[in-house]
């Protein structure tokens, strides 16, 4: 997923081989990950697709089933992955992901603490961020979490890129080794102020630290805690909002009305719909958007911290 | 990486640095030269003393014998604990015997100025005025709080260093000057970055007409691999000049380049050479124009950054980040395909450019396209969507709150930016014929 050397990115040259991992996209909320094995079937309501008619086509290839149904085959990234892993806890998802990521100025080279691991959803996007030469250590007290965090991090490519440790963070605190290695921490504990002391031994001065917590309790206890060796304390909270377009004819001077806006015949829903519509001649259209009736209200509060430069 | 300026946890002279003055009341990038100096309320200071400080100093500005100066506060473990456990137990009192009739403080003006002569410090002037204010103990401990700081703002302004990154580049323009950007707050710019899978070794197309802050941004996440290619549609390329804020090492320097969509056109080879020289002439234009406008914003002395540049001999050697990318790495990239694509051009026609450009990534390549209104983007989707070239589209708009977090007192922000912009993203699908069977 993250290229280790030149040869790794993404290309119009670059086949899907034997072993690759690829995103297989029905619908813009329907995708899964799936590695190609030459002689495996993948099956879905589109019908039976044959991995080996996949190997040799590009990535973003549309691909058939045997009834003719297709799929899209896209190169996996961090942004797809979090939509497609196996939640084993409440994931991070993109805004909070790219706020934190910029926030905590990770850039390639840096050494960044993260506990715990949860499901890897922001492990992987920290992976990105300090490749080719920096290391995520990410850690979680749930041995089996941890396992399996592991096999995705082998799956997704990312192992050479981070180290995850079966630890209870906030019991033990980091492990000292890591005293004074980190460019940033990032914590997703239930108690947060209990790992912080060993957050702030590990990290680099002027190093920074973020926590994400949902409830204001978490972030008033952190906040109290930070206020003893950091500075700069901050605290926000990123939500998204989505918007759906629809395109619709001007009828002038038609109904009762006088004036109507009505959608071209023969037309889903443009945002959950990869067929395009023949839009009739006649009649000046207009595409109107809008935002989603439904969205998520609340993630969680994002602290952030810079460790005070005595 | 060698030389990586990034790593280092020291300033250095001639490196560029974000001074917070008085916590985030104001923003000031400014070159750490020899002639440097800094202007706070009425008085002008060198920025010497800063130069191999470590990055997150404090510095406070005194008054010497040869005028005000900088100079570096040693900060004490702590903090204001034992002031708020204070706050949770009183609270009787009120503000209803508080009258303004501009009384209450018996200190003038003028014995301020004679104490400053005296060589008494900011912060011994500040309790000064406390010990002679006749309402300050009748305040709450909360307005003492607001009061002891609107005054150590005053007469002990502090000065704090801090490395330039993206995020607080970004703020600081946002605040200052926000058209410059295109209004691209920090928060919109992160999604672009995850949107448009900004990583290392890969080869990111940009149009960027914010003022380089784009370009910047890939090539810190980019830290010296693979290649962001700012393009430009016509001849003149377009300003890049926050790049220089940045500390780029050379490593990444070289790996920001330019080039005009025409290059990478088929049969275009010819014309190369011809717009390589507009080219040349149009950025050092630009480079006059980048001098005025870095002084303004620097609020140093003048043409403080050229002075250093002329003394320094390690200056001469650095590489210019936005060099025209040579014809080997255009033809690797008509034969490859760019890895991703992100636009943010706010005076370009949206769906256009994609027209343009969409057919110089690679498949299954990510893009994210910035714009501060809604219709364009909305219009664009619908068109890659009834063209089929593109899947997994979203509009998006980020919205940002920040709180204010202290005991029995925590809520959101009174003052919030309303806005951060609209992204529409996706990923390109494979449309060649052959490939689909």
């Amino acid at each position: 997923m993250i290229p280790a050397d030149p040869s790794g990115r993404l290309s119009l040259l670059r086949r899907i081989q034997e072993g690759d991992l690829v995103i297989v996209y029905e619908r813009h909320d329907h995708m899964k990950a799936v590695k190609v094995i030459n002689g495996s079937v993948l099956q879905n309501r589109f019908g039976v697709f044959k991995h080996s008619d996949w190997i040799g086509k590009k990535f973003g290839s549309k691909v058939f089933s045997h009834k003719k149904g297709f799929v899209y085959l896209l190169a996996p990234t961090p942004e797809l992955w979090t939509l497609v892993l196996s939640h084993r806890t409440q994931i991070l998802y993109i805004a909070d992901i790219s706020f934190l990521v910029m926030y905590l100025e990770i850039v390639p080279g840096c050494v960044v603490l993260e506990s715990g691991t949860g499901s890897g959803s922001l492990t992987t996007s920290l992976a990105r961020a300090v490749a080719p030469m920096g290391h995520v250590h990410t850690f979680d007290f749930h041995e089996q979490r941890a396992a399996s965090a592991r096999e995705d991090f082998e799956k997704t490519g990312v192992n050479k890129l981070v180290t995850v440790g079966v630890r209870d963070i906030q019991g033990e605190g980091f492990p000292d080794e890591l005293i004074g290695q980190a460019d940033a921490v990032f914590l997703d504990l239930p108690q947060p102020w209990l790992a912080i002391p060993s957050a702030g031994k590990m990290l680099k001065a002027d190093g920074i630290l973020c926590s994400f917590s949902p409830c204001i309790e978490q972030v008033q206890r952190s906040c109290e805690t930070l206020e003893l060796k950091f500075t700069d304390i901050r605290t926000f909270e990123i939500l998204l909002r989505t918007y759906e377009i629809k395109e619709v004819r001007a009828e002038v001077g038609e109904g009762d009305d006088g004036f109507s806006l009505r959608s071209p015949p023969r037309k889903k829903r443009q945002h959950s719909t990869e067929k395009g519509s023949a839009v009739e001649a006649s009649g000046a259209t207009t595409v109107m958007a809008k935002p989603c009736s439904e969205t998520r209200g609340h993630t969680g509060y994002l602290t952030f911290a810079r460790l005070k430069c005595l | 990486m060698g030389d990586s300026n990034q790593s280092s946890r020291l300033t250095w002279e001639g490196c560029s640095v974000l001074l917070d003055i008085n916590d985030g009341e104001r923003l000031v990038f400014a070159r750490l030269s020899p002639a440097a100096t800094l202007k706070i309320g009425k008085k002008n200071c060198s920025l010497q003393p800063i130069v191999g400080c470590p990055f997150g100093s404090s510095f406070r500005v005194e008054d010497g014998k040869d005028g005000p100066y900088l100079s570096l506060v040693v900060a004490t473990e702590g903090g204001n604990i034992q002031d708020e456990e204070n706050v949770t137990c009183e609270e009787l009192k009120d503000n209803r015997a508080l009258v303004d009739n501009n009384t209450a403080q018996s200190l003038t003006g003028d014995d301020i100025d004679e104490m400053r002569r005296q060589g008494v410090t900011g912060d011994q002037i500040v309790e000064a005025l406390i010990a002679n204010s006749t309402t300050f103990e009748k305040k709450t401990s909360f307005s003492q709080e607001k009061y002891r700081l609107r005054k150590q703002k005053k007469y002990a302004p502090r000065v704090l260093v801090r490395r330039p990154f993206v995020r607080s580049i970004c703020d600081a323009y946002f605040r200052k000057y926000p058209d410059r950007i295109g209004c691209l707050r920090s928060d919109s710019l992160a999604l672009l970055l995850s949107m448009a899978n900004v990583a290392a070794y890969s080869d990111v197309l940009v149009v960027d007409m914010v003022g380089g802050i784009v370009t910047g941004a890939v090539a810190e996440r980019l830290g010296g691999t693979g290649y962001v290619c700012n393009m430009h549609l016509g001849v003149t390329p377009h300003s890049m000049e926050i790049v220089r804020i940045f500390n780029f090492s050379n490593d990444i320097c070289k790996r920001i380049v330019r080039c005009c969509l025409n290059d990478l056109c088929p049969g275009q080879n010819g014309s190369h050479a011809q717009i390589q020289n507009m080219e040349s002439e149009s950025v050092n234009q630009l480079d006059v124009m980048e001098g005025g406008i870095s002084v303004k914003e620097n609020r140093t002395t003048v043409d403080a950054s050229n002075k250093t540049a002329k003394r320094d001999p390690t200056t001469n050697k650095a590489i210019k980040a936005g060099e025209v990318a040579s014809e080997e790495l255009i033809g690797l990239w008509k034969e490859r395909g760019f890895s991703s694509l992100i636009v943010a051009a706010p005076d370009l026609d949206v769906w256009s450019i994609m027209q343009k450009l969409l057919p110089h990534l690679a498949y299954s390549a990510p893009f994210a396209i910035y714009h501060q209104y809604l219709q364009p983007l909305a219009e664009c989707m619908h068109n890659l969507q009834r063209e089929k070239i593109a899947i997994g589209l979203q509009i998006s708009e980020p919205w940002l709150r920040e709180y204010q977090v202290l005991p029995s007192r925590t809520h959101p922000r009174m003052q919030m930016s309303a806005f951060g912009g609209y992204i529409l993203s996706g990923t390109v699908i494979c449309t060649s014929e052959s490939d689909v069977q």
